[in-house]
């Protein structure tokens, strides 16, 4: 089996985003960079199933020189070959990035034979669209479900589990197929001190992208107005617990 | 304008999301049509009239029995142009984004997603959420025909003064057998009653609650007052609580009457999930943690004696 996934290099989730003074971007000038989290999950899901069904999985970005850092994490966890598509790093709309991915991954597979599988995360931690996925697995002609927690590949077809809010969809899709695929579908590994290793001396294959930009365009990004509110606090240890109560009851929850 | 409001639902049901989309969408275009897709959402046509829709498109077609994305995206994609629709709007939620970015596929046309403010005109100027909301990006929409989502809870949802006439028209897509290739063969029923994202009260455990056992008092809690537990990233990592749980940028995001954070210090990717709940408590035993200087209410302490002390105090009340 061949399973390609796809992800994306953005600034470390969960510290304080600060823009640049122009607007164009995040001040990264404090902040490390990694894989998106879906996507990191995406990853850990292709080494899982090459592991239990054998094969090979390539990993491939688009995004600046520098993104070779998270190809080689990637690697260094185990996946096998990774494909750079190579851009100035400014902000690339869906449809561009759907158009950059779909025309790589038609050279690989003319190179190196059929994706079985392609994982994209469900949406990127950074600009969120939430489409480049669909886009291209429509490109390819291929089916496609998005928001998938559970993968299970059987003879020619793939299940795929999708959580609701009340318990799960199951979708079954012919192979070859894309699935979007959310955190939560495993707990990726650690990538060892071999494995970092033998990361370093793997190639990376470098792809110059080809920009076709789409109609929608970012003009600047702003941080949201803040939400700091005067905070009550009710007290101190089980003490509180009454004002708490009285609270829950004021607003009518009780 | 002619403007198209897609309604996500699920066999008919629709989440409280939708209708706040259509208030947006409705304030956008006075004479916005809404489309229902699958004859399981016909009966939605009298609430969708309430909330200003002028027409209900109602999509029929055998292959519509029930939630399939790719048909989805094709068959509105077929109304689109027999209907002349110049935008096409649906509320950012799972399967919102996903149909869009279907139809967007489609029609080979860009989708804006999340966005929280619209201006139209030859070119549409918004404002769409990035990092889950802890970002604005302000984008352009340069396209003959204008796909958008909205960001969930951000509209309040209101009917119109006026309803408007919601008149159903029947539209019969022309589909083949391969539209529905991606289609739901099975659903599994885990939780009963109350679910996270629905539910009015939202009791959340961080890295303080310490175990996967120490969320038996926040669970208690949840119970009395009729609501759901969630659980920081933290949490999931550590596999203390399944990641179904999780509240924040990359799991579900929230919006209960009253969100109670215990032993969450309140990173931004959990904040984004939680920060459009009306009322939010925070039990911590650091005062300087964001979630605390950010809550409305808060009690400095540990959960492990402020949360048992709460359900005792509520049992004492209902005596």
């Amino acid at each position: 089996m061949r399973i390609l996934t796809c992800v994306k290099r953005v600034p470390s989730p969960g510290a304080r985003i600060v823009v640049t003074a122009d607007g164009q971007a995040v001040d990264t000038n404090m902040l490390g960079f990694a894989v998106s989290p879906h996507e990191e999950c995406a990853a850990e899901e292709a080494i899982r199933q090459i592991e239990q069904h054998g094969g090979s999985s390539t990993v491939m970005t688009l995004g600046p020189a520098a993104a070779e850092e998270q190809l080689r994490t990637i690697m260094s966890v185990g996946v096998d070959e990774a494909v750079l598509l190579a851009t100035d790093g400014s902000d690339w709309d869906p449809m561009a990035t759907a158009r950059a991915l779909t025309m790589a991954i038609r050279e690989l597979e003319a190179a190196g034979g059929e994706f079985d599988l392609i994982f994209f995360g469900n949406e990127s931690a950074d600009s969120g669209g939430y489409q480049v996925g669909v886009r291209v697995a429509r490109a390819l002609g291929r089916p496609i479900v998005a928001g998938i927690k559970g993968v299970d590949v059987g003879d020619g077809e793939v299940t795929a589990r999708r959580d609701t809010p009340s318990g799960a969809e199951v979708y079954q899709l012919p192979l070859p197929a894309v699935l979007a695929i959310k955190e939560g579908i495993n707990l990726p590994r650690y990538p060892t001190l071999k494995g970092r290793l033998g990361a370093k001396k793997k190639e990376v294959t470098v792809i110059e992208a080809t920009r076709e930009a789409g109609g929608q365009s970012m003009v600047t990004l702003v941080t949201p107005p803040s939400q700091e509110t005067p905070t009550e606090v009710l007290g101190s240890g089980a003490s509180a617990a009454p004002a708490l109560v009285d609270v829950l009851e004021r607003i009518g929850v009780l | 304008m002619s403007t198209l409001y897609v309604i996500d639902h699920d066999r008919g049901e629709i989440a409280d999301p939708v209708l706040e989309g259509l208030t947006a969408a409705r304030a956008l275009d006075a004479g916005v049509a809404a489309v229902t897709v699958g004859a399981a959402a016909d009966g939605l046509a009298g609430t969708l009239a309430e909330y200003g829709a002028a027409t209900v498109h109602q999509v029929h077609h055998d292959e519509l029995g029930d939630y399939a994305p790719a048909a989805w995206g094709d068959a509105i994609a077929q109304l689109v142009e027999s209907a002349g629709a110049t935008a096409v709007l649906c509320v950012g939620s799972d399967r919102g984004n996903e149909v869009m970015a279907h139809l967007g596929a489609a029609l080979d046309l860009p989708v804006v997603a999340n966005c929280i403010e619209i201006v139209p005109g030859d070119i549409w100027e918004m404002t769409r959420v990035r990092w889950g909301g802890s970002l604005h990006e302000r984008a352009r929409l340069d396209a003959p025909i204008k796909l958008a989502t909205f960001a969930p809870h951000t509209t309040e949802a209101a009917p119109a003064e006026i309803p408007a006439a919601g008149t159903a028209v029947e539209f019969v897509p022309d589909l083949g057998p391969e539209a529905a290739i991606t289609r739901i063969v099975d659903r599994v029923i885990t939780e009963e009653g109350v679910t996270l994202a629905t539910a009015p009260v939202v009791i959340a455990g961080g890295r303080g609650v310490g175990s996967e056992e120490g969320f038996a008092p926040l669970d208690e809690l949840a119970a009395l007052l009729g609501g759901a537990v969630g659980c920081s990233r933290v949490v999931t990592n550590n596999g203390w609580r399944n990641h179904k749980f999780q509240v924040g940028q990359t799991g579900t995001v929230v919006a209960p009457e009253v969100y109670i954070g215990c032993g969450i210090s309140g990173a931004i990717q959990h904040w984004v999930g939680m920060m459009a709940s009306k009322n939010v408590v925070a039990i911590n035993t650091d005062p300087d943690a964001p979630m605390v200087t950010k809550a409305d209410y808060a009690v400095i302490g540990d959960l492990h004696e402020v949360v048992p002390a709460v359900i005792e105090e509520i049992k004492r009340r209902r005596e």
